[in-house]
Formats: structure tokens, C-alpha cells, sequence
């Protein structure tokens, strides 16, 4: 029980002094962090009192993090698009596609560095794709990457001929389930990226203006403000985190698999994002809200499956949970409002 | 032209409305606290105060929106419990909103009749009934030059929306129509209208609850005039034993001084000389602006008074002539350059178009100075927090801190944080598109104290505006547009309302452009 305790501190540090941060720098957005750990502490009580056995056990708590690190990049990067005023349904896709680009890079290059590069630049034309069909082609962000969401599943198919390519290059293993300075690569890398968004969002001019464009384009555009470029640099960036997310899955698989992604990874990713308080009208979301967004998803799907609800049940509550996420945000904006 | 006062005979029936003793709390914010208002039928009672002196909320609480925490409504002497806006309409009170509150994709005919529309064969909409029915609405009050039955609701302009939302009222059987800065997007033609439709409507006996900030209306309108402050009712007369000095001394609380007091100044050199430059919307515009001048510009609404501004700051592409600031012509692809320029531009619409809502008043002010309070792209908190602080001091910005969200301060302070956001750069000329708009009283004073302040110092500025007085008050110059050109120019010595009125009619028939 004492090791339990262990893990769980050394998973709050990373949220804690920002969210103390985030209290003192944005006063009022605090609160929301606030109820989203007290709705974290509730499912840990629940979970936990179910099942006291497994659900704190130190496997079942990297279970977790596991199970969280393509969906943590993938949320994250999903809070900086809608925050710009977009939305990138076809990150699950470009997951898919980035995992069989990745195999066929280390098939046909022998070299893991190629590959894995190969991947991550594929998710970058992916999202540079999703960002001129919306800023150039002025298609609504939905129905734009619902389209490619189709489309690039579709190219997926098509380079890997419908077939799963294995990968046998042992950085992939490492990858996937080695650990450095004892801790799990994957939930390192997941946390490096977190922190880059982080900082991004909240300490640079780029992420100021990423807010700006999307709380309000035209008075961005009258403040000199180059908006098509920002929303661009943001569907890029949310297809490279698809690719980096695609690196994980295959490095966790071993393969290359065309249709990987496609079980609601971008259901989940937007879900996270607007539990963690974005507003779909863009302008508003934090990193550190959508990380415990992330958090509480995780939990749920993990406590879930320890207490044995039904797959089928697990997709209804998926599903259940974003409506909920709204319905609590629109009550949130109609009293600010 | 003044109605006379309210016959003793009407004063003897219950008014209309009787309010009593109404309070509302908002949060921390005592939006009203024991207000009293009584509205009779056939009069127009004027209610004025400062933006955030309760009118807003007072009409929501007519209007069923809003249920007040104490307090009592009784329409014609019976206690009314309104729990929604339909039990307000049922009692025949309609709100007329700044905002309009119309289905874009009805027509102008449609929209009064929704609920009515009478059918052929069963199902198919008899449009022949319906067009008979809006002329006949439209005779009324004498509309048939200014509306057509079938255009669509949305493509109307403010005052035709308006007039739509008042034919609605109307075929609804209004009693009390209460009307929310009505004015404040019209043209002097427009308003006239208006004013004879209100006149119209108190004759047959509806009351007229007028909410406006502009007292030569109020003057020539209401009967009454109803005075909150801080959400209390400071005093409610007749409106001749209230002169302006006085109504604006109760919205206050404190006397006001002249508002357009100021130096003679000498102009510098020319800062802005655009010559024949045309877009899209504007056709050769020529004029120009010099160091420490106030250019003003005049116009009726489509005249191309904005779209100039948009073409000065880069909004709007150029077809041809040039804009050329300090000598140097501008190559203008996007606001950017014009920024870049040394222009800052505060558009019409502060929240739509200037403000970030969801953001600090410090990231507001410090948007367009990045080079000041970053390194490297990387923010440098204190420095944001010295320029917004700068700003905020100097603009005299009342808010409890710089962390504060734009969306919480009062119209005026958030004018003022989009003049700082401009004032934080280097600027040789700065665009005020409709300033004081939407403002209240002290602040409107501020605001002309600072344009003056900023002239003196050398700054070239360009003040578009709908309020003639302010107009005259404040320029060196006034440029009159109508129709998409310059119809002339008038100096601040022989301006006068009837002339700019009356070049800003010419050539208004003969136009040969083609938009709305």
C-alpha cells in the first residue's frame, strides 16, 4: 500500500505546481481545474473502494499511464486547436496512418530513425492538409476532418495494401515498454510533450495569439495578427502529435497496423479537451485542464474494466461523458456570460 | 410638437405598469435596489442613467426575463407574477433590444405574421392574404417607401429591422413597447422616422418606455423622465422641469462641465493624404489629415464612412489610388502593415471586432506590442504588467486588477482598453470608428478629454461618428461621405448639422453603386 502512495504523488508533481500556478495567474479558470480533481478523487474513491485489491496497485497505476500516453499527446494537442477555434477529427486516422507509414519507413529503410521520422512527417502533411482545406478552402473545421478522417484511414489502407506490417527493430520494443531512470518511456515522452504544449500555450507570444485568433479572428485580423498562418502552425501541430501518438502505438504493437486509432481515439481526445474546459467556440482551455481531462478518462476506462462493465456499456458511458462535458460548460458560460 | 402631458381623466385609472419597490441582485452587483416606476398608457416615459445603472435590468424584469429578487409588478392595477417573456407578451409588453431579435431567413412580411399565416388548399401559404395584410400594416404607419414585403429578415439593415420588430409588436397588441437605444445604429432620417411611428403608436394609447443616452431625443420625445442611478431611482418628472444640465447631473451625481472645451492648436505637417483611392465599397475618396488635427467624418450609414476607415488600416483591398502616410505610400495587403505603419484603428463594434472577451485586460492592451513584453517569443510577465499598467493608469481604466476578464468592465472602460492597446504603440494616426458609442455620460467625457489630449501631443486622428454634436464638437474638420465618396468638406467654424445633413444627402439618389 505504501509503494501505491509512492506512485501516485510522483503522478500529481507534474500537475500540481502548474495548477497552483494556473490558480494564482488566472484566478477565476482555477475553479474549474479544481472541480475536475475533485471529480477525479470521486472516481478514485469509487474504483478504488470496488475494487481496493487491483485499482491501486503500482502495475494497475502504469496501466494507466500507459493506457494514457497516445491519448494525453493526442488531447492536448487537441485543447491547442480548439482553443485556436478549430477542431481535428481525423487524428485518430492520422494515428492509423502514421503507424503504417512508420513500418514501412523501418521495412524499407532498415533504420528506426528514418522511420519514426518518416511517421511524424506524415502526421505534419496530414494536419497541414486539415489546416488549408479549413483557413484556404474555408470549410467548416468539423466536416473538414471528418472528410479527411476518411480519407487518410483510406490512404492508410491503401500504402499498406489492408495488411498489418510488423516491425521488428528492438528500439521499438524499448520504446514501447522500456523504462529510463525507471520510469516508463512512453509516459516520459508523454510528459515532455505535455510540458512543451504547456509552456507553448501559457509563456509564449505564439500561444497568446493561438488564444487570441481563437476567442475572436476578426478582432485578431484588426489587431495584425496573421490568422490563417496561426491555424495552419495548429492543424500541423495536432497532426505531428498524431504522428508522435502513431509512434507509440506502434512501438507498443510492434506493428504497423492501418486500422489502429479508429476505436474513438478522436472521440476521447476531444472529450479530455472539453472536460478539461475548452469551448468549442475556441478562445478558451488550458493544457493543464485537458491533462486531467486525460487523467479522468483514464481512470474511467481503466476502472471500468477492473469492474467488469461490459465493452458495449464502456462505449455508452464514453459517449455519455462529452455530452456531459458540454452540457457542463455551456452551464459554466451562460453564468459567466 | 411636444405632446401635452397626461390628462387628469387617465392619471385617475391604475397606470399600466405599476413597479414597486423592485431590487435585483447580480452576484456581488446591486443591479437594482427598491425601485419604483409607474408607466401610463399613451405617454413615453424617458428612462436615462450611466450603462450599469439598472435600465437594462429593469426592462429585463418587465419583460418576464428576469425575476426580480423583491418587489411587485401590477399591470392596470392587478400584481402580475411574470415567470417568462411569453407572460410578459400575453400582458402585451414587448422589448425592442439593441441586438435585433429576428429569423434571418423569414421575410419582412412573415415575421409579424409567423404565427398567423393563413393557408390555401390546405397547405400552401397564401402569399396574396399576407402581402395584403403587411401593406395594410405598412400604411399604417407609412412604410410602403422603406420596406418590401419579401426581402429576407436578414439582409435588412438596423433600422428596417427595428421597424420589423415593431410591426411584430404591434400585430401582437402591444400596451407598453419599450425601446432600447433605438438610435444608436440609425442615420438622422431613419431616427425621424422612427420618432413619427412613436408618436404615432402614444396617440392610440400605447405606453412608450424610451431607454437612450441622447437627450435632444429625450427632449423631443418623452412626456416623463425616469433617472436611476446605481441601480435606485433617483427622481422621475415631467420632462419640461428638467432641463439637460439637470438630467445629466442626476445620471452623474456630480455637475458636468462643458464637454468640448479645448485649445486652439496648429497643425503640423500632413500625416494621411489618401488620394482618390477606391475599393470595392468606396470610390475616389480624397482627403488628408495633419499632425495634431481631428479629421471627423460624417455620413449616413452606407455612405462608406467604415469602409474608408477599412481601407486606411489595410481591411480592405485598394482597387487604386493611394493612401500615403508621412509622404510615404502604403502597400497595404493586411491590417498588419497598416499596424506596422503606425495606424491604430478602434472599430464600431468594440466587442465584436476589438475585444478578446475571454481574455485579461492585460493581454488586451499588450496584444499588439509583442516586441515589448516578450524575449525571444518567450512572455516576460512583469514587462506586460508595466505597459498594461501604463495604459491602465493613464486611460484611468477602472478595474479591480489587470488579471481582470474585458468581458466584466463597463462599455466605457473597454473602449478605453482598446484605445490603450493602440496608445501602448508608437502611432502617427489613430481611427476612432463611432468612440463613444454605447457610452456612458462621465466616460463619453473621458474619451473627448483624451482625443483632445492626443491631438495636442501631435497625433493624427480620424473620429467617424453618428452624434453630430459630437461630431462638430470634437473636429478641426469634417469629411461628409455619401454614397461611397466624399460629398465635401466642411472646417469646424461653419460646421453646423443642417449643412453636414444636407451634404450627406446629396447625390444619395443618382448612386451608382449597386450593393446594399
Amino acid at each position: 500500500m505504501n509503494a501505491v502512495l509512492d506512485k501516485t504523488q510522483s503522478a500529481t508533481p507534474d500537475t500540481q505546481p502548474a495548477e497552483s500556478l494556473a490558480a494564482r495567474l488566472l484566478r477565476g479558470i482555477g475553479t474549474h481545474n479544481l472541480s475536475l480533481l475533485i471529480a477525479l478523487a470521486c472516481l478514485l474513491a469509487i474504483f478504488g473502494g470496488m475494487r481496493p485489491d487491483v485499482f491501486f496497485s503500482a502495475r494497475n497505476i502504469e496501466n494507466i499511464g500507459q493506457g494514457m500516453a497516445i491519448l494525453g499527446i493526442l488531447a492536448t494537442a487537441q485543447t491547442i486547436v480548439i482553443v485556436s477555434g478549430g477542431l481535428d477529427i481525423s487524428v485518430g486516422a492520422v494515428v492509423g496512418l502514421s503507424t503504417v507509414g512508420i513500418a514501412l519507413g523501418v521495412q524499407h529503410t532498415s533504420s528506426a530513425a528514418l522511420g519514426i521520422l518518416f511517421g511524424l512527417v506524415i502526421g505534419a502533411i496530414a494536419g497541414l492538409v486539415n489546416g488549408l482545406i479549413v483557413t484556404v478552402g474555408r470549410v467548416n473545421a468539423v466536416i473538414a476532418t471528418l472528410g479527411t478522417m476518411a480519407a487518410f484511414r483510406g490512404v492508410a489502407f491503401i500504402m499498406s495494401d489492408g495488411q498489418s506490417i510488423s516491425i521488428f527493430h528492438p528500439l521499438f520494443r524499448q520504446i514501447g515498454s522500456g523504462r529510463f531512470l525507471g520510469l516508463q518511456i512512453t509516459i516520459e515522452i508523454l510528459l515532455a510533450v505535455v510540458a512543451i504544449f504547456f509552456v507553448l500555450m501559457r509563456y509564449t507570444v505564439v500561444g497568446r495569439n493561438i488564444y487570441a485568433i481563437g476567442g475572436n479572428p476578426v478582432a485578431a485580423r484588426l489587431a495584425g495578427l496573421n490568422n490563417t498562418r496561426y491555424q495552419i502552425g495548429v492543424y500541423i501541430l495536432s497532426g505531428a502529435a498524431a504522428g508522435l501518438g502513431g509512434l507509440l502505438l506502434a512501438a507498443r504493437t510492434g506493428s504497423g497496423q492501418p486500422i489502429s486509432g479508429s476505436d474513438g481515439l478522436e472521440l476521447q481526445a476531444i472529450t479530455a479537451a472539453v472536460l478539461g474546459g475548452c469551448a468549442l467556440t475556441g478562445g478558451k482551455g488550458t493544457i493543464v485542464g485537458g491533462v486531467l481531462g486525460v487523467i479522468i478518462l483514464g481512470v474511467l476506462n481503466n476502472g471500468m474494466i477492473l469492474t467488469s462493465v461490459p465493452t458495449f456499456y464502456q462505449m455508452v458511458a464514453r459517449g455519455l461523458l462529452l455530452i456531459l462535458a458540454v452540457l457542463v460548460a455551456e452551464q459554466q458560460a451562460k453564468r459567466y456570460g | 410638437m411636444n405632446a401635452t402631458l397626461p390628462q387628469p381623466s387617465r392619471e385617475a385609472a391604475p397606470p399600466l405598469l405599476s413597479v414597486r419597490g423592485v431590487s435585483k441582485r447580480f452576484g456581488v452587483v446591486q443591479a437594482l435596489a427598491g425601485v419604483d416606476l409607474d408607466v401610463r398608457a399613451g405617454e413615453v416615459l424617458a428612462l436615462v442613467g450611466e450603462n450599469g445603472a439598472g435600465k437594462s435590468t429593469m426592462m429585463r424584469i418587465v419583460e418576464g426575463v428576469v425575476s426580480p429578487d423583491a418587489g411587485t409588478l401590477a399591470f392596470d392595477g392587478v400584481a402580475r407574477n411574470l415567470r417568462r417573456a411569453s407572460d410578459a407578451h400575453a400582458l402585451g409588453v414587448r422589448v425592442i433590444h439593441q441586438e435585433p431579435d429576428i429569423a434571418p431567413d423569414l421575410s419582412v412580411a412573415e415575421e409579424p405574421f409567423i404565427n398567423d399565416l393563413r393557408r390555401t388548399m390546405g397547405v400552401f401559404l397564401d402569399q396574396r392574404d399576407l402581402l395584403r395584410r403587411t401593406l395594410a400594416l405598412f400604411d399604417q404607419f407609412g412604410l410602403r417607401n422603406s420596406l418590401s414585403p419579401w426581402m429576407r429578415a436578414g439582409d435588412l439593415g438596423a433600422a428596417q429591422r427595428q421597424l420589423v420588430e415593431i410591426m411584430r409588436a404591434l400585430r401582437a397588441g402591444v400596451r407598453l413597447l419599450a425601446l432600447d437605444e433605438p438610435t444608436s445604429s440609425l442615420t438622422e432620417d431613419e431616427t425621424r422616422r422612427l420618432f413619427a411611428i412613436v408618436r404615432q403608436l402614444k396617440a392610440s394609447g400605447v405606453a412608450i418606455v424610451y431607454i437612450s443616452h441622447r437627450m435632444h431625443e429625450i427632449r423631443e420625445l418623452a412626456d416623463r423622465i425616469a433617472i436611476l442611478r446605481d441601480g435606485r431611482m433617483v427622481t422621475v418628472r415631467a420632462a419640461a422641469d428638467l432641463d439637460e444640465a439637470a438630467v445629466l447631473g442626476h445620471m452623474v451625481g456630480r455637475p458636468i462641465n462643458n464637454l468640448f472645451d479645448r485649445a486652439k492648436r496648429e497643425p503640423g505637417p500632413t500625416v494621411l493624404a489618401l488620394d482618390r483611392v477606391t475599393t470595392h465599397r468606396i470610390r475616389d475618396v480624397s482627403f488628408t489629415i495633419k499632425a495634431g488635427e481631428v479629421v471627423g467624418m460624417a455620413g449616413l450609414i452606407g455612405a462608406g464612412r467604415s469602409e474608408t476607415a477599412s481601407a486606411i488600416f489595410g481591411a480592405d483591398p485598394i482597387v487604386s489610388g493611394t493612401i500615403s502616410l508621412g509622404g510615404v505610400p502604403l502597400r497595404l495587403r493586411s491590417p498588419a502593415d497598416a499596424i506596422a505603419a503606425g495606424i491604430g484603428f478602434a472599430p464600431e463594434e468594440r466587442k465584436a471586432q476589438a475585444l478578446f472577451l475571454l481574455a485579461s485586460v492585460e493581454t488586451n492592451i499588450t496584444l499588439c506590442v509583442p516586441d515589448l513584453i516578450s524575449r525571444a517569443g518567450f512572455l516576460r510577465a512583469g514587462a506586460a504588467h508595466r505597459v498594461a499598467r501604463e495604459q491602465a493608469d493613464n486611460l484611468r481604466i477602472r478595474t479591480p486588477h489587470l488579471d481582470q476578464l474585458v468581458a466584466k468592465l463597463s462599455g466605457g472602460n473597454q473602449q478605453k482598453v482598446v484605445l490603450g492597446r493602440w496608445l501602448a504603440r508608437q502611432l502617427k494616426l489613430l481611427i476612432l470608428d463611432e468612440p463613444t458609442r454605447g457610452i456612458d455620460v462621465g466616460a463619453k467625457a473621458e474619451i473627448y478629454a483624451l482625443i483632445r489630449q492626443l491631438a495636442d501631443d501631435g497625433l493624427a486622428i480620424l473620429v467617424i461618428s453618428s452624434e453630430m454634436p459630437e461630431l462638430i464638437g470634437l473636429s478641426d474638420r469634417i469629411v461628409v461621405m455619401a454614397s461611397g465618396r466624399v460629398a465635401g468638406e466642411v472646417s469646424r467654424t461653419e460646421a453646423t448639422e443642417e449643412g453636414i445633413l444636407a451634404l450627406a444627402m446629396t447625390d444619395n439618389i443618382n448612386s451608382d453603386r449597386t450593393d446594399l
